[in-house]
């Protein structure tokens, strides 16, 4: 009899496998995720997803999916999307930053991946959605720390303050999207005015915005006017652009190259494929620069993306 | 409603976009409002005059100079005090848009005491002012966040709602004793703009 039921046991674990497998290979061909975790915050829905190892954050499911960001259980460190690993270039500017800045914290690969870059450096992280914070840590093993604080609120009055108090940080990454875009008032001449007053020589401002929309002319000529010049970043298997810009006179290429060759070994584990990047990085104006500058005054965003 | 839709691209600049700052505006614009129904309703019952009537579209021009002129200087130091985005921005609604809001919200029950000159139409004409009053503000936020902003800077929009409310005191002032019923129902329309 005991081996009849042994026999039974490992049937039915070998049938249940078979299901669990089936119902993986389901979904992978559909590519219809799994939703492990939904939840409605003040601002918008918010969707945790699953397929396999990767798991993925998604915001506003019902007006068109967009993954925020995703991980691999089995590979937490690797970054999965060109716009988190691209925000990492200007670590080609600044190698070395002790205090960084991230708007908008997503899953919170970008903070997390620092932290583990650089464990002495301080990383402030501000995101207006608690339940972003939320979902982050029990979803995306974030975590806060001694060196890594989170505040919850908008970008922009933090920047603000922070500027009147005189705090500067060595790297500042803006990431932080509201429904379709970037919102507004983070668009401004003046927001980037208040964004250089946290700056010093050696800081690096890194910007993810998107290639393809109308505001891309807008947007461009907005720092432009504020930095003068700026390195535009985009890949060819990406629809963003990423703005990395400096107080500074943007340095030679050369320089970046050298650096490139320098960080290729630690950014490696994280799929950053740094070495790449500095011909890709160009001062290059590939934007209409008759275009309006957004100003608090004039930024009427979502209108000038719909046309 | 013109300015009211420009409240949330005035505040955010030192209160952030965050849900709470649409909050603090909607909530002063509408005790303001209330306010000024219920202080416009007890002045109708002395003396009622086109004088005083019109006196009100430029006085709420006037009280809304400040939001042009000294929106910095106001926003900047409750910023710096008040940490808090939500009380910031509730504060900040408070000095910047009350006082005009309120000013405006006297315009209804007043023009309905100049209107009413029989007992049986008070409630015709009421409802012929909610309506104008209503579309108006409609117009007002339709114009406002589907044209006005891509077209101008939100300055020149709000010196165009100074204007139009200073033309239409004027305009009530110059013909008060002519063709009155006719203005005070053509300046109706101005009175949420």
């Amino acid at each position: 009899m005991a081996v009849v039921d042994m026999l039974r046991n490992r049937i039915h674990a070998i049938f249940s496998e078979l299901i669990q497998l089936l119902a993986l290979m389901f979904f992978a061909v559909n590519s219809n995720a799994e939703t492990i975790h939904e939840e409605r915050s003040k601002y918008r829905d918010i969707t945790v997803t699953q397929v396999g190892e990767r798991r993925c954050l998604l915001f506003n499911v019902h007006r068109g999916d967009r993954n925020q960001t995703c991980m691999m259980l089995d590979d937490p460190n690797r970054l999965v999307f060109d716009y988190t690993r691209m925000s990492f270039a200007g670590l080609l500017l600044q190698q070395a930053p002790q205090s960084i800045l991230v708007i908008g914290l997503g899953g919170g690969s970008i903070p997390m991946t620092f932290a583990d870059l650089f464990p002495s450096a301080q990383i402030d992280v501000i995101e207006i959605d608690d339940a972003v914070v939320k979902v982050a840590k029990e979803y995306f093993q974030f975590n806060e720390s001694q060196n890594m604080r989170v505040f919850v609120g908008d970008g922009r009055p933090f920047i603000k303050r922070a500027g009147l108090r005189g705090e500067k940080y060595d790297y500042i990454v803006l990431d932080a999207f509201s429904g379709d875009y970037i919102p507004e008032h983070m668009l401004t001449r003046e927001f980037l005015e208040e964004v250089k007053a946290i700056m010093t020589d050696e800081s690096v401002l890194v910007a993810n915005t998107f290639s393809t929309s109308r505001l891309y002319d807008h947007e461009s000529v907005t720092y432009q006017r504020a930095f003068n010049e700026f390195y535009n970043f985009k890949l060819p298997t990406s629809g963003n652009r990423i703005i990395i810009a400096q107080l500074d006179l943007l340095p030679p290429r050369e320089e970046l190259v050298e650096a490139s060759r320098r960080l290729e070994a630690r950014l490696d584990k994280y799929g950053v494929n740094i070495t790449d990047y500095p011909r890709r990085l160009t001062t290059r104006a590939d934007w209409d620069m008759s275009r309006r500058e957004l100003t608090d005054q004039y930024s009427p965003g979502n209108l000038l993306r719909g046309n | 409603m013109t300015i009211e839709m420009l409240g949330a691209r005035i505040l955010s600049p030192y209160f952030g976009g965050s849900l709470s700052v649409w909050g603090s505006i909607i909530t002063i614009f509408m005790l303001a409002l209330a306010l000024g129904y219920l202080l416009g309703g007890r002045l109708s019952t002395r003396t009622p005059s086109a004088t005083i009537y019109g006196l009100f579209f430029v006085g709420a021009a006037l009280f809304a100079l400040p939001i042009i002129l000294l929106a910095d200087s106001i926003m900047r130091p409750i910023m710096i005090y008040i940490e808090d985005a939500r009380y910031g921005s509730l504060f900040a609604s408070i000095f910047l848009f009350f006082i005009p809001t309120s000013i405006l919200g006297m315009i209804s029950p007043y023009s309905v005491r100049l209107m009413v000159d029989k007992e049986e139409h008070s409630g015709h004409m009421a409802g012929l002012l909610y309506f104008i009053s209503t579309l108006g503000s409609a117009l007002g936020t339709l114009g406002t966040s589907f044209y006005f902003v891509l077209w101008y800077e939100v300055n020149q929009i709000l010196w165009g709602a100074v204007i139009s409310l200073v033309l239409a005191g004027v305009a009530v002032l110059f013909f008060e004793n002519t063709i009155k019923a006719d203005v005070t129902v053509g300046s109706g329309g101005y009175a949420k703009k």
